[in-house]
């Protein structure tokens, strides 16, 4: 795991180090990005978000207006509500939340109001269990949301406030989620680096809605009747444009904020060791950084192994992706997801992708780490080397299971 | 001060002609009074309803006060967060109203109201009662009376209607209030009086639906005020926890009420006499509420 | 609005559905009318009742102070007419 020791006297002076949560460098995050809505309801592992932000609220430390809902759902509909009279808004979810929510998440991408959210990513019941698993959020992966993950406490924070400035920007307006891996990111401490408020402020001036907002001096009426016939697919199109926009000025702004801060996690991907590579492994979240210990491992014995971070997983970095596998000898794409019936959704998306432009690097495809399985380097390093093999024997089935335990008694 | 038709015509109109609403539309009666009322200064939440297709589609809207059209069970908790959003902005001075259909308000939207009330929000939360799911064609609703044909309850509704101002006022609402269409002026002062409160304010509006309620479309404020005159849907106002009745008109008997509307046409003599039960009894309630003083806190 | 020449331009347009206040926003209305409500001024005592509870905001004060229909919209439903006091408005069937 890359943990950020290097200190910068000239950039980090005015700054701050704190020992930090994942949730708690989130709830700073809100706060430095002067959020002044935030909408929330309790459920684990988010709730450490809130509580520290209610804190914050409270002793007069932020000012913000602190909504305590009755339900995701309205958790997601104030916080439309708040962005469509020109306030910043926050809020926090997982899981089981999450998914209330998806209604309200086509409503928040369709009203182009630009909510922030942090996504503590916890499985999906039934059967219940909170621990790590993408299911939750790439469940939402076709709301019109820009949906980033993240593998270190201070990506987190840093990426919150990034997105802040690529959902608001003109030609973007739209909704943003920042996942992060349920306990092993949200409850486990790191050293996380605070920036200065007044760069911040300098990065991320205030909100101001460049579009449209509910405003008596402007009575217009939101979301009504719109036909067939009537600029309907226009408007989704005018999404999608906008996701396009979005990708690009996440590569932009992610550069900035980085040398502003002496703080990179790189663009919509991060490479690790993928220079000289001729495997690669794609994945996103905390495997992520536990991959990089597998590549440092496997690179000892000799296998030239790299790996990509999707820290951007919609809009999806295909230009990037097809720039890094055209001409390697295989990918290993590593979910911790399941799309029903068919694969793991990354590894659907990359496989699509290299199909669209006829690159034919292999795709070996691998779910795994479902519900909190604890997957480690060494875990990775043999889903690489099988991952390896099969590729040099020309087999790469559309989905492969690891880490599958035996029950004796069902 | 109380409300009168030459106050009103001094306001703006914030309903312009040539809507999609249907000929003799109970709804619009109210939303043209209520706006007028509120004024300009107003923005409106509204989930799916009638109201979502008058506006009339793209790109023009009969609306002119600012609209936010929300889904179904989310308008209590968007206006929710508009209320605390304009607080953060320092625009306080802007009025946040939800204007929800019966459905959204007793069925699908019972629980973000529920919850916005108990926040306290300083906003106004107006429900126009049609008594059934109207846009989608007449379906029953939380709010359908008891007898009542709808397209899903051929044989007439079996259940009850939800009491919901009572419901509302046990969330300790400083101000709830029911009014009627058939008397329009009642109604204004309502909203008039609701404006000046703080906190969550509730009105419940009944709006007679002449092709859901199968009756001629002139009559649309004739039911609305038969409907009170034979107790069955009595005004009242409930202010910080104490009822008053707004209104005791010399009582009708119900079928004069009852035999102006299709929708009743199946009721039996025995249906009917346990309606004129239930509206004694209704009214004998209320009536000895009000005697207890404060009833709700 | 929205136009064509936005899906050719390289700036992203954010198209957003708003729509604005208009009269009329379903059309000219008047043309649903199957009775005409027409008022007798002779009988009119002023009261703007009718004004009160006309679901469509189509009548104005007219000339002397009367209150007068705009036939545009009004839809003719005719609770104006059910609703005043002294009798003087009059539904008439439409012609054609």
């Amino acid at each position: 795991m890359k943990v950020i020791t290097r200190k910068d006297e000239k950039t980090r002076e005015a700054g701050e180090w704190k020992i930090l949560t994942g949730n708690h460098a989130v709830s700073y995050a809100a706060k430095l990005a002067r959020v002044q809505v935030v909408p929330a309801y309790p459920i684990t592992p988010q709730t450490t978000i809130v509580e520290l932000i209610s804190e914050l609220i409270a002793s007069g430390e932020m000012n913000a207006r602190m909504i305590r809902v009755e339900s995701e759902h309205s958790a997601m509909a104030a916080a439309i509500g708040a962005s469509a009279v020109g306030a910043r808004v926050f809020t926090a979810t997982a899981s089981q939340g999450l998914l209330l929510m998806h209604e309200m998440l086509h409503w928040a991408a369709g009203s182009r109001t630009p909510v922030g959210m942090a996504v503590v990513n916890r499985a999906v019941g039934p059967p219940w269990n909170i621990h790590a698993d993408h299911q939750d959020a790439i469940s939402q992966r076709d709301t019109g949301w820009i949906i980033s993950f993240v593998s270190s406490n201070q990506e987190a924070l840093d990426t919150v406030i990034t997105l802040y400035k690529v959902a608001e920007h003109p030609e973007v307006l739209l909704p943003f989620m920042v996942c992060l891996d349920g306990f092993v990111l949200s409850h486990t401490y790191m050293p996380v680096y605070l920036p200065p408020q007044d760069k911040i402020d300098e990065f991320l001036p205030p909100y101001d809605p460049p579009h449209w907002k509910l405003d008596p001096s402007n009575p217009i009426s939101f979301g009504a009747l719109v036909l067939p016939n009537q600029p309907y697919q226009e408007m989704r199109w005018s999404i999608h444009r906008s996701m396009e926009k979005a990708l690009e000025l996440f590569e932009k702004y992610s550069k900035e904020y980085g040398e502003l801060f002496d703080l990179k996690h790189g663009g919509a991907i991060e490479e690790y060791g993928a220079e000289d590579a001729e495997y690669l492994i794609i994945t996103a979240g905390t495997i992520a950084s536990e991959a990089e210990v597998a590549v440092d491992e496997m690179r000892k014995n000799g296998k030239k192994v790299g790996l990509l971070k999707i820290r951007l997983y919609r809009p999806f970095p295909s230009n990037t992706i097809i720039r890094e596998l055209k001409g390697r000898k295989g990918a290993i794409v590593l979910d911790r997801s399941i799309s029903f019936g068919l694969s793991g959704p990354i590894s659907e998306d990359v496989r699509a992708v290299l199909h669209s432009f006829n690159i034919d690097t292999p795709v070996v495809a691998y779910v795994t780490g479902l519900g909190g399985r604890d997957i480690t380097y060494a875990d990775i390093e043999n889903m690489v080397s099988r991952g390896i093999s099969l590729i040099e024997e020309g087999k790469t089935p559309l989905i492969l299971w690891y880490k599958m335990r035996r029950f004796e008694k069902w | 001060m109380v409300v009168k038709i030459t106050d009103l015509r001094k306001a703006g109109k914030y309903l312009l002609p040539g809507s999609a609403a249907c000929p003799g539309c109970g709804l619009a009666i109210a939303f043209r009074i209520v706006s007028k009322v509120l004024g300009k200064n107003t923005i409106y939440f509204i989930p799916a309803c009638c109201t979502s297709v008058i506006q009339a589609p793209y790109p023009k809207s009969a609306f002119n006060v600012p609209v936010y059209n929300v889904a179904f069970m989310a308008a209590a908790a968007a206006a929710s967060g508009a209320v605390e959003g304009l607080k953060a902005l320092g625009r306080e001075d802007i009025q946040v109203v939800v204007w929800a259909g019966d459905g959204g308000t007793v069925d699908i939207g019972i629980q973000a109201l529920s919850g916005a009330f108990e926040r306290n929000h300083n906003l106004i939360y107006i429900c126009y009662d049609n008594e059934a799911y109207m846009n989608t064609g007449i379906q029953k609703s939380g709010s359908t009376p008891f007898g009542a044909w709808t397209t899903t309850t051929p044989k007439g509704k079996i259940g009850i209607k939800k009491n919901m101002p009572f419901i509302v006022a046990s969330h300790g609402a400083p101000y709830v209030a029911t009014a009627s269409i058939g008397y329009p002026l009642d109604l204004a002062n309502k909203v008039k009086k609701a404006k000046r409160i703080e906190g969550p304010k509730y009105i419940h509006i009944l709006t007679p639906c002449p092709p859901g309620w199968r009756f001629p479309m002139e009559k649309t404020v004739k039911i609305g005020k038969l409907a009170v005159d034979s107790y069955v849907w009595p005004l009242y106002e409930i202010e910080k926890g104490k009822l008053r009745l707004t209104l005791k008109p010399r009582r009708i008997p119900v079928e004069e009420y009852l035999k102006l509307q299709g929708r009743f046409r199946n009721l039996t003599p025995e249906d009917i006499e346990k309606i004129r039960g239930m509206v004694d009894e209704q009214w004998e309630i209320l009536q000895k509420l009000e005697a207890i003083g404060k009833i709700f806190f | 609005m929205f136009t064509l020449a936005d899906v050719t331009q390289e700036k992203v347009p954010v198209i957003v559905p708003i729509s604005h206040p208009s009269e009329g926003s379903a059309g000219r209305t008047g043309l649903w009318r199957v009775f005409k409500p027409i008022i007798n001024t002779n009988k009119c005592k002023k009261c703007f009742i009718c004004w009160l509870v006309c679901p469509e905001e189509s009548i104005e004060e007219g000339k002397d102070g009367y209150p007068e229909i705009d036939y545009t919209y009004c839809k003719g439903c005719g609770v104006c007419s059910d609703n005043c006091p002294t009798g003087a408005i009059s539904l008439v069937k439409e012609e054609g």
